[in-house]
């Protein structure tokens, strides 16, 4: 029910990658996403999509892999990484708080849930808390206008959200996050 | 040769075979319960509504019974997650906001007991509460051509899309010359609905004429106008349909591949678009000689990346081409020279699922809905302070005032209207007293709006125009790509105007340069962007001029004099 649902990127095929048994030579996840991209034509993004998807973002290594591996200058894969929104270039947080700034959403009231979650997390659209758990950002619309105003917090979408919804909100996730790391950490035996 | 036609002959019966067999299987089932699968009614429980019916189908034995069909968006989003209930020999019946705990008694108290009872069964009033009037007029009211299977079928099965009379006009393109493809394209009077309103059977013929060893076709699915999801909900819905159109496009001009652009921010349109691509080239579909026919042609999927400007046709090549989403100066035109300097036409995904029905249904009885210049129908996003917001598609022609208030019910919570804004970031708004305008691509332009892509926000007393101009702005100014000084600058510069003006520290002067900055944009800025992002200034201060004067306070006007 609680929408453990993992944030549903763009590649669609992503889970091949995951299954590729490791025979001979273990090719790293950004190597399989160049191998897989780079015979195709208008490539680039979509590649660079399918990294970002996988590790969260995109590291700066990987962007010069993708130059060299696909053979296309550095400055170029910069150009691209740095006009398009959707790239981040740095680690978000664990969690990743989208508010819909899109024109239903901000008609009703999108803005002041915005400032609510800034005033609560102490971050400013597009920052992370210090901590690296939480990362506030707008996006344009998400198609459930009709739910406006509309919040997805790690691929979950929670619709009609009024500003005093904002803190039930960020203790749900707050909790999932120590559920999630208390296991992690277990299973790590540390 | 023999062999051949053979092959030929048994890939189309295969197709014949699909649909007949889809026919009788739903035919088998005494109900059908259809539940919008769309990404609106699945994040409010809708997913759940699927799995809790899907468990109480199993427990109660009645898989053979009750067949339950995820949908695409049934147009009511504002009261979903939408169940619709269909019971051989009864009217459909329709909930609202339906939970798994609802759903669970839809089947038990509905659906288990109208099978026992038959004849004499009642619905119990505690479920009628629940329900939505079948002959109310946002669903009465409307007509669906492009929507016409979303909401009804399984997008997922392209079975289902084939016992609908799916790829029939496909195939019977296929005996057609690419020139009587466009010819009857041209009848309809379809004109493309990502906005630009250019007539789309013209588009194809310049396209047919070009000559390339390679030629492409592209589907528009960046979806721009923050606030609108028709394109998505077509995807979500039927991909089929956008990918037949796709399809017929591509046989009328010669082209050998098709690529789709979509949002990266769809991800279930996307997943359902790549699913029906691998099930049409299961069937044959796709690939080399289709069907038999000598055509080939295959096509990709690519996602955009964030950026507004990409949905304009040049900077969305730029895109594909794994470039900044920069437009180029026109001409050329695409379909001359466009992806990797190929000829390439590019259509809207609403464009595209209109193809199919109107070669169905024949040119003439296409061009006979809608108005004077604008034919057949349109699909709008409806939504602000609107009570049953959600997907419509009316004929053009309708007034503003039939969709809002009659389709949309009206303005949500007892307020008052105040206009409707249409066009997005490059439309404008329209005063209530304008209301009785009819909804088509010129009447909308002499108001100083737009038809746009379809976004339709409804906005209630309690709305300040000055902001509205002020969010749409800002959205453009953050979008701009910045290749054109009009765009870049100017579009700066009327925002921080703006800004002055909403923190009450603006002067009255300000009003006659948002005019003349205005003007210099739509004159000579590079793209559509920058041209048409004045709109919503320059038409909230036509119509509602007042507003930016009641921010002016004397303190900030009175420094002026000093
Ligand atoms: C800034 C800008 C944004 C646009 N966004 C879209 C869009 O999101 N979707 C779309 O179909 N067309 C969009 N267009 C229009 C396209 O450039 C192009 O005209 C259209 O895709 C052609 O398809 P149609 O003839 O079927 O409408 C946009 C144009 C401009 C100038
Ligand atoms: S505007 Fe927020 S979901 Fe569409």
């Amino acid at each position: 029910m609680l929408g453990q649902e993992k944030k549903s990127g763009c590649c669609y095929d992503s889970q091949n990658l995951e299954k590729t048994p490791s025979k001979k030579k273990v090719f790293s996840k950004t190597e399989l996403a160049i191998k897989k991209w780079k015979k195709k034509r208008g490539s680039l993004i979509m590649a660079l999509h399918e990294i970002q998807d996988l590790k969260g973002f995109l590291p700066w290594e990987d962007a010069v892999e993708v130059a060299e591996g696909m053979n296309v200058p550095l400055a170029r894969v910069y150009e691209v990484l740095t006009f398009y929104n959707y790239f981040k270039l740095e680690a978000p947080g664990d969690i990743i708080i989208s508010v819909c700034y899109g024109t239903a959403c901000y008609l009703k009231g999108g803005k002041d849930v915005l400032d609510e979650f800034s005033e609560k997390l102490g971050i400013a659209d597009g920052e992370s808390t210090e901590d690296k758990m939480f990362h506030l950002q707008t996006v344009r619309c998400v198609g459930c206008c009709g739910l406006a105003p509309v919040v997805v917090i790690n691929g979950k979408t929670y619709g009609k959200v009024r500003p005093s919804d904002v803190r039930g909100m960020i203790e749900e996730w707050q909790e999932k996050h120590a559920a999630k790391n208390s296991v992690d950490g277990a299973s790590d035996g540390e | 040769m023999e062999n051949k036609a053979k092959q030929d002959a048994a890939m189309l019966a295969k197709l014949d075979e699909a649909a007949d067999n889809q026919r009788k299987k739903h035919k088998s089932y005494k109900c059908q319960i259809l539940i919008c699968n769309s990404t609106s009614c699945r994040s409010s429980e809708g997913k759940e509504v699927i799995e809790a019916l899907g468990e109480c189908v199993k427990s109660h034995e009645l898989t053979e019974i009750v067949e339950i069909i995820p949908t695409g968006c049934m147009g009511l989003c504002a009261k979903g997650p939408l169940v619709r209930v269909e019971l051989a020999g009864k009217n459909p019946v329709i909930y609202k906001h339906v939970n798994p705990m609802l759903a669970r008694l839809i089947l038990a108290q509905h659906v288990m007991m109208a099978l026992k009872h038959k004849g004499d069964f009642q619905l119990p009033d505690f479920l009628k509460e629940h329900t939505l009037p079948i002959d109310m007029p946002f669903f009465a009211k409307q007509t669906k051509i492009a929507l016409d299977n979303v909401g009804i079928i399984n997008p997922d099965s392209i079975e289902d899309y084939l016992s609908r009379g799916g790829y029939e006009s496909f195939r019977k393109v296929l005996t057609m010359t690419p020139s009587e493809v466009i010819d009857e394209i041209k009848k309809s009077g379809l004109r493309g609905r990502g906005g630009g309103g250019f007539p789309t059977g013209l588009k194809w013929d310049f396209a047919n004429k070009s000559e390339g060893d390679e030629k492409f076709i592209i589907c528009n699915g960046d979806e721009g106008d923050p606030g609108a999801y028709m394109d998505s909900g077509l995807l979500e819905g039927d991909p089929h349909a956008v990918l037949e159109g796709m399809m017929i496009g591509a046989y009328a001009q010669k082209a050998t591949t098709g690529w789709f652009y979509i949002r990266a921010e769809y991800p279930l349109a996307v997943e359902r678009l790549t699913k029906a691509i691998k099930h049409a080239r299961k069937y044959r579909l796709l690939g080399k000689d289709i069907l038999g026919s000598g055509f080939d042609f295959n096509c990709e999927v690519r996602l955009g990346a964030g950026a507004f400007v990409c949905g304009e046709e040049t900077a969305l090549i730029a895109s594909i081409e794994g470039k900044r989403g920069t437009p180029r100066p026109r001409p050329p035109y695409p379909t001359e020279s466009g992806l990797w300097g190929k000829p390439s036409s590019i259509n809207n995904v609403e464009t595209f699922a209109n193809i199919p029905k109107i070669i169905r249904m024949g040119a003439d009885k296409y061009y006979a809905i809608g108005s004077d210049k604008s034919k057949g129908t349109k699909v709008f996003a409806l939504t602000g302070r609107v009570e049953n917001g959600g997907l419509v598609e009316v004929p053009m022609g309708m007034s503003i005032k039939e969709i809002v208030s009659d389709i949309g019910g009206g303005v949500a919570d007892g307020k008052q209207l105040k206009a409707v804004q249409t066009g997005g970031p490059s439309g404008g708004v329209i005063p209530t007293y304008l209301h009785d305008l009819p909804v088509c691509y010129d009447k909308l332009k002499e108001v100083g709006s737009i038809m746009g892509s379809g976004g339709m926000i409804v906005m209630d007393n309690d709305d300040s125009m000055v902001e509205i101009a002020k969010f749409y702005l800002g959205f453009t100014v953050e979008e701009s790509c910045g290749k054109c000084s009009p765009c870049r600058i100017g579009g700066t510069q009327m925002l921080r105007i703006l800004e002055r003006i909403s923190e009450g520290k603006g002067k009255k002067e300000d009003i006659d340069k948002l005019k003349r900055l205005s003007f210099a944009m739509q004159k000579a800025s590079l793209c559509g962007l920058g041209q048409t992002s004045p709109n919503p200034v320059l038409s909230t201060l036509k119509f509602f001029e007042e507003e930016y004067m009641e921010k002016m306070t004397e303190e900030a006007n009175d420094e002026e004099v000093k």
